[in-house]
This record gives C-alpha cells, sequence and structure tokens, in this order.
C-alpha cells in the first residue's frame, strides 16, 4: 500500500433504522412488549417485523494523500455528515472500512462541550481538553487563543453574558489551534458574519497550507473552491463524482442537486389580519427555471410571489425586502414602483397573481440572502409582512476579480464598466 | 482502523489512559458548574446531609426509638450518610450524565467511558467537605478515632466502584430507554432505607443478616461507621460481600457500556 495514502476509505456504508431512532426513544414497555412477542411471532413461523432501514451512506470508496485537501459537496441528507461522523470516530460504519493513518481532530460543530456558567478561559480548557488537545498544549496556545479570538477583556466573564459573535469566535480560535494530521471540518463556516467566515477561510487555508491533510464539508461552494484541489460529490449515500474541485462543483451546480428553496404557506399560517390578501408561495429560479437555494452571480435570479386576492384591494403593492445574512438591508423593491403598472393596478381585483422580478447577473456578491415579503397600500393597511421568507446562497464562481483568491467585500458586484487610459 | 464490530469487544483501556486529561477536565467542569448561581454555594454539601441526618435523627430516634448502642445518635446517623451520599449522587449523576452530555457525544470522538467516570469523581469532592464536618463532630462529641481507620480508603474506593459499576449499565439503558430516569430515584429511596443507615445491623434478625448483607451497601455503611468508631462486631463478611459484588458489577458494567457504545451516537 503506498504509504503516502492517510485515509482509505473502501465500501464504507451507515445503515440507520428509521422508526427506532427518528421517532423517539423507545420505553422499557417497548423493549418488554417486544421481548414476550417475538419468541411467540417465531413459534407461530411469522416473519418478524421489518424495522425500515436507510443507507446514509453506501459503496463508498475514496483514498486521500497526506497534505491533501479534500472536498465533500451534496445537499442535505447526502450523506456528508454522516461519512465524517465515521470517519471520526463518533459512529461505527455498519460495512466497510475506513483506514486512517495519523491524529485525527474532527470540528463537527465549534465550542462543542462549552458551560455557559463557565468563564471563556475556563472553557477554552475544557473545549480544549475535548477536542482531544494536551493540557500542556493548550496552556502554550492559550494567549494565542485569546488574542486570535479578540475577546482579552471578557476572558473571566461567563460565556453566557457572551454575544453570539464573540461565543463564536472564541470558539472557534480553540478549534482553529488543534493541530492534528488529519483534520475533518463540517459546515462551521456557515455561521457567523461575514468577518468572522473570511477569518475561517483565512486560518483554514493557513491550515492547509502546513501539509495537514484535511477533509471539508461545505454548502459554500467558494469555499470549498478556494480551500480544496479536489472534492467527491455524494448523492444519496453514494459518491457520484470525483474530480478536481473546480469540476466538482460545476457537476454539483448543474445536476439539480441543489437544494430546492421556496416557501409556501399553508392556511394555518396566515394571521387573519392578512385577509383578503392571501399568500401562496415565494420562490427563486435560475435562468433554467430551476427552483434552487444556490444561484450563481454571474446569471440572473428570478423572484416570483404568488398570492390570491379574496376582493379586490386598492393601492396594493406587493414588494420584497432583501438582506444579508447578516441583516443588512440590500434593497427593497415593489411590483408597482414602474409608473406603468401603477396606472393600470390602481385597484387590483379579486384574483390569483403572480408577480414576478428580475434581479440582473452580476449583481450580488457570494453569500447567503434573505427575502422578506411585504404586501400593504401604502399609508391605509399592511396585510401582510414576513422578514424572513426565504433564503438562498450566491455563488461567485465567475465573478469579476476572481483572479484574485481574497474575500471581496460588500453584499453587491457588480461588473462595471472600467477603462484604463494612459494619461500623455 | 474502523469497521463494524460485533458481540463482546475489548475494554480499550489504553484509550481511556490516552483521555485521562479529559477525565480531569470534566469532574473539574462538574464541580465547578455544581454550584454556580447558588447563593450558599459549596455549603450545600454540608447543609444537605446535615438536614437529612435531623430528619432520620427524629424518625428513628425519637418516634422509632431505634437505640444506636453507644455511639451518639448524630455520629451513628452522619457517618452513614456521608458514603451512602456520595454512593446516591454518584450514581444517579452518572446514569444521567450520558444523556446530558449528548451534545459532546454526537460531535466529538473519546472514550464515552470519561463521562461517567467524570460523574462519579466530581462526587468525591462533596463527600470530602462534608468529611470535614463529620471530622468536627467527632471532635465535639469526643469520639475518639481507633486504629481501624485504615479501612476507610478501601471502603471509599469500593463505594465509588460500586456506583459507577451500577452507573455504567444505568447510563446506558437511560440513552435507550429514558424510563431509567424516572425509576433511578425510586430505586435509591427504597436503596437507602435497605441499608443500615439510621438503624443498625443488628435490629436485623440474626438469621436474615447474610441475606440482606447482598445489599452491597451494607457492607460500605457498616464498615465506614466501624472504620470511624470502631465496636464489634468486625463486619468481615459484609466488607467481603461488598468488594465482590462491586467488582463483578464494575466488570460487567464496563463490558456492557463498551457493547453499547458503538451505537451511543446514534441512538442519543
Amino acid at each position: 500500500m503506498n504509504s503516502n495514502i492517510v485515509v482509505k476509505v473502501e465500501n464504507l456504508g451507515k445503515q440507520y433504522k428509521i422508526g427506532a431512532v427518528v421517532d423517539r426513544s423507545p420505553t422499557l414497555r417497548d423493549a418488554i412488549v417486544r421481548a414476550v412477542r417475538r419468541p411467540v411471532e417465531v413459534l407461530r413461523g411469522q416473519a418478524l417485523p421489518r424495522k425500515e432501514i436507510i443507507w446514509a451512506l453506501r459503496n463508498v470508496s475514496f483514498e486521500v494523500e497526506r497534505g491533501k485537501v479534500l472536498g465533500i459537496i451534496g445537499r442535505n441528507g447526502a450523506g456528508k455528515s454522516t461519512l465524517l461522523k465515521v470517519l471520526s470516530r463518533i459512529t461505527e460504519p455498519s460495512e466497510g472500512y475506513a483506514r486512517i493513518t495519523g491524529r485525527v481532530g474532527s470540528l463537527l460543530e465549534v465550542g462543542t462541550g462549552f458551560n455557559p456558567e463557565l468563564t471563556g478561559r475556563e472553557n477554552i480548557f475544557l473545549n480544549g481538553a475535548i477536542l482531544g488537545m494536551r493540557r500542556s498544549e493548550i496552556d502554550r496556545k492559550f494567549d494565542e487563543i485569546v488574542e486570535f479570538s479578540g475577546v482579552e477583556k471578557f476572558i473571566e466573564t461567563p460565556v453566557k453574558r457572551y454575544s453570539s459573535g464573540m461565543y463564536l469566535r472564541l470558539a472557534f480560535s480553540v478549534a482553529a489551534h488543534l493541530e492534528p494530521e488529519i483534520l475533518v471540518v463540517d459546515e462551521v463556516l456557515a455561521v457567523g458574519d461575514a468577518e468572522f467566515q473570511r477569518r475561517c477561510i483565512g486560518k483554514m487555508s493557513e491550515v492547509a497550507g502546513e501539509g495537514r491533510t484535511v477533509l471539508f464539508v461545505s454548502h459554500n461552494m467558494s469555499a470549498v473552491i478556494r480551500l480544496t484541489e479536489e472534492s467527491i460529490v455524494l448523492q444519496n449515500g453514494q459518491m457520484v463524482y470525483r474530480a478536481p474541485t473546480q469540476e466538482a462543483v460545476e457537476f454539483y451546480m448543474s445536476s439539480g442537486y441543489s437544494q430546492s428553496s421556496e416557501r409556501r404557506w399553508s392556511l394555518d399560517e396566515i394571521p387573519d389580519s392578512a385577509k383578503p390578501f392571501r399568500p401562496i408561495a415565494l420562490r427563486v429560479k435560475d435562468p433554467r427555471g430551476n427552483i434552487g437555494d444556490v444561484v450563481r452571480s454571474i446569471e440572473p435570479l428570478t423572484v416570483e410571489m404568488e398570492y390570491e386576492l379574496e376582493e379586490d384591494i386598492q393601492g396594493l403593492r406587493v414588494g420584497i425586502y432583501l438582506l444579508t445574512m447578516r441583516g443588512d438591508l440590500v434593497f427593497v423593491s415593489f411590483d408597482t414602483d414602474s409608473g406603468p403598472e401603477y396606472e393600470k393596478f390602481g385597484t387590483r381585483p379579486a384574483g390569483r397573481y403572480v408577480s414576478r422580478c428580475q434581479i440582473p447577473a452580476d449583481f450580488f456578491n457570494e453569500g447567503q440572502y434573505v427575502i422578506g415579503i411585504n404586501a400593504s397600500s401604502y399609508r391605509v393597511k399592511r396585510f401582510f409582512q414576513e422578514e424572513h421568507a426565504l433564503s438562498f446562497s450566491i455563488d461567485s464562481m465567475g465573478a469579476p476579480g476572481k483572479q484574485w483568491p481574497e474575500v471581496r467585500m460588500g453584499s453587491v458586484r457588480p461588473r462595471l464598466n472600467w477603462q484604463i487610459e494612459e494619461q500623455f | 482502523m474502523l469497521k463494524p464490530t460485533k458481540g463482546w469487544i475489548s475494554l480499550n483501556l489504553g484509550d481511556l489512559w490516552q483521555y485521562r486529561e479529559l477525565v480531569y477536565f470534566l469532574t473539574w467542569r462538574d464541580i465547578l458548574v455544581r454550584y454556580k448561581q447558588t447563593l450558599l454555594g459549596a455549603a450545600w454539601a454540608i447543609i444537605q446531609p446535615l438536614m437529612q441526618m435531623v430528619i432520620f435523627n427524629f424518625l428513628f430516634g425519637n418516634m422509632a426509638e431505634i437505640s444506636t448502642g453507644e455511639v451518639p445518635r448524630t455520629i451513628f446517623t452522619f457517618s452513614a450518610l456521608l458514603p451512602w451520599n456520595l454512593f446516591s449522587k454518584s450514581l444517579s449523576d452518572a446514569s444521567r450524565s450520558l444523556v446530558s452530555n449528548r451534545g459532546m457525544i454526537t460531535k466529538v470522538y473519546f472514550p464515552r467511558l470519561v463521562i461517567p467516570l467524570a460523574s462519579i469523581l466530581s462526587g468525591l469532592v462533596d463527600f470530602l467537605i462534608a468529611f470535614v464536618i463529620l471530622a468536627g463532630m467527632m471532635v465535639y462529641y469526643q469520639v475518639s478515632v481507633t486504629s481501624t481507620i485504615w479501612i476507610l480508603p478501601l471502603v471509599i474506593l469500593f463505594t465509588l466502584v460500586l456506583a459507577l459499576g451500577v452507573g455504567l449499565w444505568f447510563s446506558a439503558w437511560n440513552l435507550h430507554y429514558r424510563d431509567v430516569g424516572y425509576f433511578i430515584p425510586f430505586l435509591t429511596q427504597f436503596w437507602m432505607l435497605a441499608s443500615p443507615i439510621a438503624y443498625p445491623l443488628s435490629e436485623i434478625p440474626q438469621q436474615w443478616q447474610t441475606l440482606y448483607m447482598i445489599n452491597p451497601m451494607v457492607g460500605v455503611v457498616e464498615s465506614f461507621r466501624w472504620a470511624l468508631v470502631g465496636g464489634d462486631p468486625v463486619p468481615t463478611l459484609a466488607l467481603i460481600l461488598t468488594g465482590g459484588i462491586s467488582i463483578v458489577v464494575l466488570v460487567s458494567g464496563l463490558f456492557y457500556f463498551r457493547r453499547m457504545e458503538r451505537t451511543f451516537a446514534d441512538t442519543v
């Protein structure tokens, strides 16, 4: 065997019995009833009741060489987290095996075991020990960890008094100073604000640059592209693709695996005050009409609001609020913003409608965005409002300025028509 | 090498040794957190057994008028409550420990034995605090320590071994069947009445005594009291039974725990 291969996964599979796991913990009564019934059923020649089994992971085989950074992509439920859990020894595989050479550090979450009652200092030691650091190692890195987290002033304060941002920074800071030979990272970058994410990605690329082996799961395609050379794509527990990351991401994005994102309102969710306005659905579509939660920034995207009016409404405007994940407002726009539409729909008759708008290509920067909706008659009544109706991610592959791997700040990323003239 | 395992697996205590620092940190956390945001703090470690003692003295002394021999009733009851509380607290903490630390179990690998082990050890601190009070009481009542005190560490060790053994069984069950959590308070209450805490062993009819000693806490409580205040008879049989049963419970608990460990993250 090639000694350079530090992770070898062969035919790995993990099954879960659903019903036993998902529903609730079985009670003692169930166990007793089962224990009594089973022999009777076997005697009667009845088949044992089959539990429904799902394979969260099946027939997955791959190898990773020392010092390589492997991305793992796939939509929710594709088996990414299960794979990482098996590789980090949290759960056992049901079949196949994985051979790992070296000390594994897993970061499936930041702040595992943080206790809100304990101070920042105490939590650094506790969390470090949980992640597998030695006490001497934590002692040595303590100052560095505190400095990186930027919470020096509050290090003797119980973390329950921290803001969520401080909490995350401290937690990530401990994790970032873990020095295993093989690092397994899940979606930890999905939390926190843009600045925090920037630091995380910076630290991650540092780790990767030090020649350590990293397995990296993320929904943030840009992060995957920036940090990994090669990626595997999982779908329904199976590995369907392995290629250089750029290709793997293209494959993943184009095959419609991305999660559908549509907000549908059921009748009981709509307050009575909304009458006669009744929201039906809100969705984001890419130019091919796919309803996906990941849209590329270099393509236009369509926002569609479907609703019904039980009566005529005068001066109705239906619109969207677009916010960043941090809650900064990017813009507000209504369907009767334009003069002709405004004239035409002075009174909107009862009936079913779709209000649709297109947000042009090269508008958003990468990241997560949130759409809120609002239906109102100006200065008369606000019928319906929901601030976080839907979220989607923008992937900035191919956006202007991507030749530099740095994170581009700002929530919009327009393709401006720059000209450089030499002046004489 | 990660692959499916079947049946009984080795204890892999070497792995536990590797993670000894985590045992230390979790014990330390449990102690730190226990009395946070209380007015009286660690004083509770003293108040609780004192209150219990007052109630017991009233019930068994004033009402039932059970004799405690030459030993002052206060010392008699308090010296039994200490090992008992060490046992029952450690047992119920350990039994709940896996469920209350499930966040860690699903996110990080470490030998799961670390968790119940740390709960057992953190019970020891309350015990030591209360022990200082007991020493003070003994000075006050002028009860002199006998040469039998050397056996005390052994008795404490047996208490911890037994609590860990039973705790291992229960913590693994509790993960699958939360019923265990409801059952434990009854169990400890019943078990307490079945142990010679407020009454001496001699209250039990002679012919039933051996049977009574099957309860390993009989040996613990009797020996603990005997080690401090002396007197006869020497509870040799009870102590031997306690030692034997504790070790059997611990070893079987360890194997059962290891066997169930692989499904912890999936069932929690």
